[in-house]
């Protein structure tokens, strides 16, 4: 449904995208992720026609973005980061000239609206002024005026930023079930986001393209072939242990870890492709020792993220995890 | 077509939801109201004199009213007229909708046009407000109309003109009061340009002359539509659609 091929924004002074490539298939719901001023608002201004790529292609719906804007225009529905909204208007008067702007049908003009505001939960504030709506419900009506036209794809620049928690799990909730008739790309830089909607994510970094894969996939990628093992033992020491791990067949390296007193703590890393933790299990086991731990060291996808972005972890309290209070 | 209807249609949408609409109209209505009063009250005292002296001159309500109002209100509208153009797309600016606009499947020029055609049907509001002044002069008098509807046609393009250029200056900022100030300047400057006759007659005077905007309105209000002017008005509302539309494409490529 998009193809992306070597496409680079170029300004005087920075490069803001930088020949970046990936493709979206037809139903898929794909995260856009990159800290702050990562390129994400320039890709997606540019795969709207909102900016002209300064280098590479890009098509959506089989159409290219620099020669059939137009093709392209009447496919795509875009929410901004700030939802692009007049505050001077009402809800229904804001839809409806958006609906006739897109070139949706007088005839339809009604219906599609009705519609619209029934799926984005705004039927209620339709009469109501928009400079007098809250947040949550300009979020809203900057996600009905992205569908009104039905789209096939789904362009939406951090869409949940600067609700509440609340807001966050309605309109996560809401994306999830427009996923079922659109192509939806979405960016944030908040990972939850990413992990509870999305089934592909594509990560930049300072404009540069740093990695595409399923969520699941990606989780796994940042997954060393390590495992953490406790033992107990009848008085044995640690380098008796570490000897007798180092014998199983498959392990590679073993390391010395701190531990409770009583216990012994290993770090085993196994040869690349190779799950011996049975041969672990069965080797302490044998030698008539407790096996107290043993398990593989996941990242979550926080961890990938932070890696792959080579940005520096700072724990629990990362702008990553705090649900996206800007 | 239908495009630039639905975009007009917005935009006056918000001229009449917001006060710009109504303040501008009770602007208009005072100043021209008064214009009318003063210029009326002062024909009907020359007349009274001329009468009681016994020495009457030939009066003509055409020459001696409707012709300087005319030109008065070509003035007022220098100043309404940044007014009504300033927020066309420095509004869209800052609250982003223009991202909405040029995301969605209409052409730059159709909304060049819808842009301009709302801001000269919000202009042509403020000339009906004019038609009461002059019911006046009907009802009392019997002026000729047909000075009367050149003078309004006459008008109505310079207003159309100055819009177009306003527009323009209203695509290269985001700042309402900026884009107003330049306007107001610009439209000084077309205004005072007819000044310089007083400098001779060379070459640079006259074209100078040509390019004055107001120089334009005197034939209409004596009822003529002279080609030349006629031509000049066209050629600057093209001119300043023209510029509106290169600057909009242009916003993509600098922003």
């Amino acid at each position: 449904m998009i193809q992306v091929e070597g496409l680079s924004k170029k300004y005087a002074r920075h490069v803001a995208v930088d020949n970046i490539s990936f493709s979206v298939n037809k139903g898929e719901i794909v995260g856009f992720l990159g800290p702050n001023g990562a390129g994400k608002t320039t890709t997606m201004r540019m795969l709207t026609c909102f900016l002209p790529p300064s280098e590479g292609r890009a098509s959506v719906a089989g159409f290219d973005v620099f020669e059939k804007p137009f093709e392209v225009k009447k496919r795509i529905g875009y929410l901004p980061e700030n939802p692009p909204v007049y505050p001077e208007m009402s809800v229904q008067d804001y839809l409806l000239f958006v609906a006739r702007l897109k070139g949706v049908p007088n005839s339809e003009l009604k219906s599609r609206t009705e519609q619209v505001m029934e799926r984005c939960f705004v039927a209620d504030v339709k009469g109501k002024l928009i400079s007098k709506l809250s947040k949550g419900y300009r979020q809203r009506v900057g996600l009905a005026q992205a569908i009104i036209h039905n789209p096939d794809v789904l362009i939406l620049d951090e869409p949940t930023s600067g609700l509440d928690p609340q807001q966050i799990k309605e309109t996560r909730r809401l994306i999830k079930s427009l996923a079922v008739e659109h192509t939806i790309i979405l960016s944030t830089h908040i990972l939850p986001e990413v992990e509870t909607t999305c089934e592909k994510v594509i990560i930049i970094n300072r404009g540069r393209l740093v990695a595409t894969d399923s969520v699941e996939r990606l989780k796994s990628r940042g997954l060393s072939n390590a495992v953490q093992v406790q033992v107990e033992t009848d008085g044995e020491g640690q380098a008796t242990v570490r000897q007798k791990l180092e014998q199983v067949a498959g392990v590679r390296k073993v390391l010395d870890r701190a531990s409770a007193t009583g216990r012994l703590a290993f770090e085993v890393e196994s040869m690349p492709e190779r799950d011996s933790r049975g041969d672990i299990a069965r080797a302490i086991v044998h030698a008539g020792w407790n096996l107290i731990e043993l398990k593989s060291t996941s990242l979550t996808l926080e961890e990938a993220y932070l890696q792959i972005t080579g940005a520096p972890s700072t724990g629990e309290d990362s702008a990553l995890v705090d649900g996206g209070v800007q | 077509m239908r495009n630039v209807w639905t975009i007009a249609r917005r935009e006056l949408y918000s001229y009449f939801v917001s006060p710009v609409a109504w303040v501008l109209l009770t602007i208009f209505a005072f100043l021209s109201g008064l214009f009318s009063y003063i210029i009326s009250a002062s024909f009907v005292r020359f007349s009274l004199e001329g009468q009681m002296s016994g020495q009457s001159g030939p009066m003509n309500l055409n020459e001696q009213v409707i012709a300087p109002l005319f030109s008065n209100i070509a003035v007022v509208g220098l100043f309404l007229i940044p007014l009504i153009s300033m927020r066309l797309f420095a509004e869209e600016k800052r609250q982003g909708t223009i991202e909405l606009l040029v995301t969605s499947p209409v052409h730059d020029v159709e909304i060049v046009l819808g842009k301009w055609l709302s801001a000269v049907i919000m202009y042509a509001a403020l000339l009906v407000v004019l038609l009461l002044d002059f019911s006046f002069l009907f009802i009392y008098g019997s002026p000729d109309w047909k000075p009367v509807v050149t003078g309004l046609l006459g008008i109505l393009l310079q207003g159309a003109c100055l819009l177009a250029l306003g527009t323009f200056i209203s695509t290269t900022t985001r700042n309402q009061i900026v884009a107003g100030a330049v306007g107001f300047a610009l439209a000084l400057v077309l205004w005072i340009l007819n000044w310089t006759t007083s400098f001779g007659n060379s070459d640079t005077v006259q074209v100078l002359n040509y390019l004055s905007i107001v120089s334009h309105m005197e034939s209409f209000s004596r009822g003529v539509i002279d080609t030349k002017d006629l031509i000049y008005y066209l050629s600057m509302i093209f001119l300043g659609l023209f510029l509106t539309t290169r600057s909009l494409e242009s916003l993509r490529w600098r922003s």
